[in-house]
């Protein structure tokens, strides 16, 4: 049963290293170098950002659909902002203030309304969504109304070597040590996991179940606009559907990573994992140049059979 | 079918032996009954011979024949049928679509469900069990626990195939009311006269003498006593399940009265004191609002009218100000509403302390505390991370009576506190309640167990329809046939 546990849990890690080495393979001479890794870690970094905040979320059962249209709102924002001249700490600023207000939206929406999480942010996806799509008129905001200390964020790296690490893949590895730390090691997050085993116990158990909701949404709606910046950052441009894929690949990582888990829960690390199998993914077929639309194809397949995998192996005892 | 014959059951999970060649003989028109502690391998046979569990080995002989078992479809097919610990019924579901649940509904024209042939297949299943009083029409989540005992019970009657040769109950009567109790006896006792044999697992020592004809006991996974019921005493029962001399007696109170109040209500429907160090038991019939009374206290129900003071200050609003203020609740059924199953022992028990570490948690200073506070409740489990989910239901529950005792609380908030445990673990609970009303705790105790609540209470609260009747200081000659009385009386006269 260890055995078969272990295997379960290590199935989704095995996978990863399969596609690593599958890709090595293929493209020798391009896959598996430092300035292709830090390329896929640059391109995984917003993804990164919004499926780490996710997972607050999802370690208590819930989840939020609501975390693309955020990051899409908040690149508006900050856009629209820069666009009428204002400096770039106050665009930033107003950007984060939106994402952790829709957050507590969300929150308040789930917790203290108590309407079921699909429900709630399905609702303020749209929402999000329109306000976007009212800020911009429905248009692309680029070109000189993006100031360039914005835009640099994006372009800038540490020097390493002969290399450079990107400044987003360090804001992605801030952001995934920080949510580490809050879930792994602080009693927050100790509470997070108990609603998430069961939440009637832990209300009766003294947790104030309530206020930690909203406060991991808040989160997860402040991870959704960071990640809505660095993307506009990225393309120096904001328009109000860039957002719109983050969703489904950062709950798709989420689930990759629970396949990890002892009992199948999140864990931060190892929606770490479900990320890199995107991106390798992502990475490994453009160097294929195969279709982008066979990538669907395959994150859904993968998604599938590692869950279903999953549960087969937490039933064979 | 005269006799049926379980030979060798012998399973082990990983290296860990769970059973060790027992051999059941089941005889047609008896009960049979199977004890043991929790973790002595009851769970675990039940699975076997329901075809649910994998056997390292075992024989089936029915009538000396051999039968293949291997599948929970074979088990069906050959006339077993389980009544399980967990009422498994479907509460949107009307009592009738429960009855016949996984059956081939009868239909119309072979497509449409006939309703009425439905309704009447159901009515007949609890005729049979002298249940004719449930509406068969009625929403099942509507039915009081009895009931929805005795429609579970139904459901096992209506089969398809063979006729029904054995049924196995675990624990039926946890969750049931004396009166309750009475009716599934005599449930049992049509099932056995139609020629069926029951293998009935239970901790209540008293129904066991009542009811049954034979007894096994299993320890450790080994079958210890096998005997006729009338040639053994419960002595010899509890010495066989615990290996020890335990007395399933409540410990009487060796200490003091404080003298600080507790709790003093002033309502409507409640109108007591409680001083620290006093146990004041909740006397009444299932769901006459003794969970309710302590769910007020713990801030999880509202007060309508009056006034309730509790340590000195106001009634909590949440559970979590009533824990931040000395307060702690074991609730009654602890696995929808007392634990994390998929979670070890250690978050389960530090949930409620977890202010205790500020910021920052501390993965080995829980993990100490855990292990004394485990030491402390006696609790038997791998290790302090394993999932409380696998836990037997004694030790589930000391998980939660370590969480309730960890900050030394000043008012313990009991509910059916050995609801499902075995006689060890539960003199083991009574000895911890004990010892915290020693040191001072006030403890309000609702229970169904009436030698318990009549061994470890100083007064007795008695409630019907959700209101106090009656207080009185309990007279120490009074017995659990006089406090039944009592409580049906109380009942009584609120329902006339």
């Amino acid at each position: 049963m260890t055995i078969l546990t272990r295997l379960r849990q290590s199935g989704t890690l095995v996978g990863l290293l399969c596609m690593v080495v599958f890709f090595t393979v293929m493209r020798p001479e391009t896959f598996l170098t430092a300035q292709n890794l830090l390329n896929i870690s640059q391109q995984i970094s917003m993804l990164a950002v919004a499926a780490f905040t996710m997972t607050i979320v999802m370690v208590m059962n819930d989840f939020d659909l609501s975390v693309g249209s955020m990051a899409s709102l908040a690149g508006i924002v900050a856009a629209v902002l820069f666009a009428n001249d204002a400096p770039v700490w106050l665009g930033v600023a107003a950007a984060l203030a939106v994402g952790l207000a829709g957050g507590v939206i969300n929150g308040f929406l789930v917790a203290y309304v108590r309407i079921l999480p699909f429900i709630a942010t399905l609702g303020t996806l749209t929402i999000f969504s329109g306000a976007a799509f009212l800020l911009s008129d429905g248009k692309t905001i680029f070109g000189r109304d993006i100031p360039a200390a914005f835009a640099n964020f994006a372009r800038f790296g540490l020097p390493i070597g002969e290399v450079k690490l990107p400044l987003m893949t360090l804001m992605a590895a801030l952001v995934l040590g920080l949510v580490w730390l809050m879930l792994e090691h602080t009693t927050f997050g100790r509470r997070l996991y108990a609603i998430g085993g069961n939440p009637v116990a832990a209300e009766l158990a003294g947790i104030n179940t309530r206020r930690l909701r909203l406060m991991a949404f808040a989160l997860t709606g402040l991870g959704a606009a960071v990640a809505g910046l660095m993307y506009a950052a990225r393309v120096a441009s904001a328009n109000p559907t860039q957002g719109s894929g983050l969703m489904l690949d950062a709950i798709a990582a989420v689930f990759l990573g629970m396949t990890m888990g002892r009992q199948g829960e999140p864990r931060v690390l190892a929606t770490l994992v479900g990320i890199l199998i995107l991106g390798v993914l992502d990475n490994g077929l453009t160097q294929l140049n195969v279709d982008s639309y066979v990538r669907e194809l395959l994150v859904g397949a993968i998604v599938l059979s590692a869950v279903a995998l999953s549960a087969a192996g937490s039933r064979a005892r | 079918m005269q006799k049926l014959t379980f030979a060798g059951l012998t399973k082990s999970f990983g290296a860990a032996p769970v059973l060790t060649d027992v051999t059941l003989t089941l005889t047609a028109g008896r009960i049979h009954a199977l004890m043991g502690e929790n973790g002595a391998g009851k769970s675990t046979l039940i699975r076997l011979i329901a075809g649910v569990l994998r056997p390292d080995a075992m024989q089936v002989l029915v009538d000396g024949q051999p039968a293949p078992l291997r599948s929970p479809a074979d088990a069906e097919r050959a006339g077993f049928r389980f009544i399980h610990q967990e009422l498994n019924i479907v509460p949107q579901l009307s009592v009738a679509e429960n009855i016949l649940l996984g059956r081939r509904a009868p239909r119309r024209l072979g497509l449409f469900i006939d309703w009425t042939r439905m309704q009447a297949r159901a009515r007949a299943a609890l005729a049979e069990l002298d249940a004719g009083h449930i509406d068969v029409t009625a929403q099942a989540g509507s039915l009081a626990t009895g009931d929805r005992m005795l429609t579970r019970i139904a459901s096992a009657l209506v089969a398809d195939g063979a006729d029904p040769v054995l049924y196995v109950l675990d624990e039926p009567t946890a969750a049931l009311t004396a009166g309750e109790s009475d009716r599934l006896f005599a449930a049992l006792a049509r099932l056995t006269a139609r020629g069926a044999a029951v293998l009935y697992v239970s901790h209540r020592m008293a129904e066991v003498m009542q009811i049954c004809d034979d007894v096994s006991v299993l320890r450790d996974g080994r079958l210890v006593l096998q005997s006729a019921i009338a040639a053994t005493d419960r002595g010899a029962l509890i010495a066989a399940m615990t290996g020890r001399a335990v007395s399933d007696a409540v410990p009487a109170r060796a200490s003091a009265l404080g003298h600080a109040p507790a709790v003093t209500a002033e309502t409507p429907h409640l109108s007591f004191s409680l001083r620290a160090g006093e146990v004041l038991g909740l006397a009444g019939l299932e769901g006459a609002g003794q969970s309710q009374v302590l769910r007020l206290i713990l801030g999880a129900a509202r007060l309508t009218a009056g006034k309730l003071t509790v340590l000195g200050g106001p009634l909590p609003r949440t559970p979590a100000e009533a824990w931040g203020r000395g307060i702690a609740y074991v609730p009654g059924e602890r696995r929808a509403e007392g634990l994390m199953l998929p979670m070890g022992a250690r978050p389960n028990m530090l949930i409620s302390h977890l202010k205790d570490y500020g910021f920052w948690a501390s993965s080995r200073a829980e993990t100490q505390r855990a292990q004394t506070l485990a030491e402390q409740v006696r609790l038997r489990a791998t290790s302090v991370d394993q999932p409380v989910g696998q836990l037997s239901g004694g030790n589930q529950q000391k998980v939660v009576f370590a969480r309730a005792l960890a900050g030394a609380p000043k008012l313990l908030l009991l509910d059916e506190p050995t609801r499902g445990v075995d006689v060890g673990a539960r003199a083991e609970i009574h000895a911890l309640i004990r010892k915290a009303s020693a040191e001072g705790t006030a403890v309000i105790l609702a229970s169904s167990d009436l030698p318990e609540l009549l061994g470890l209470s100083d007064r007795l609260l008695v409630m019907a329809g959700g209101r106090q009747v009656d207080l009185v200081d309990k007279p120490p000659s009074m017995t659990p046939a006089d406090l039944l009385t009592l409580v049906q009386a109380a009942s009584q006269r609120t329902h006339a």
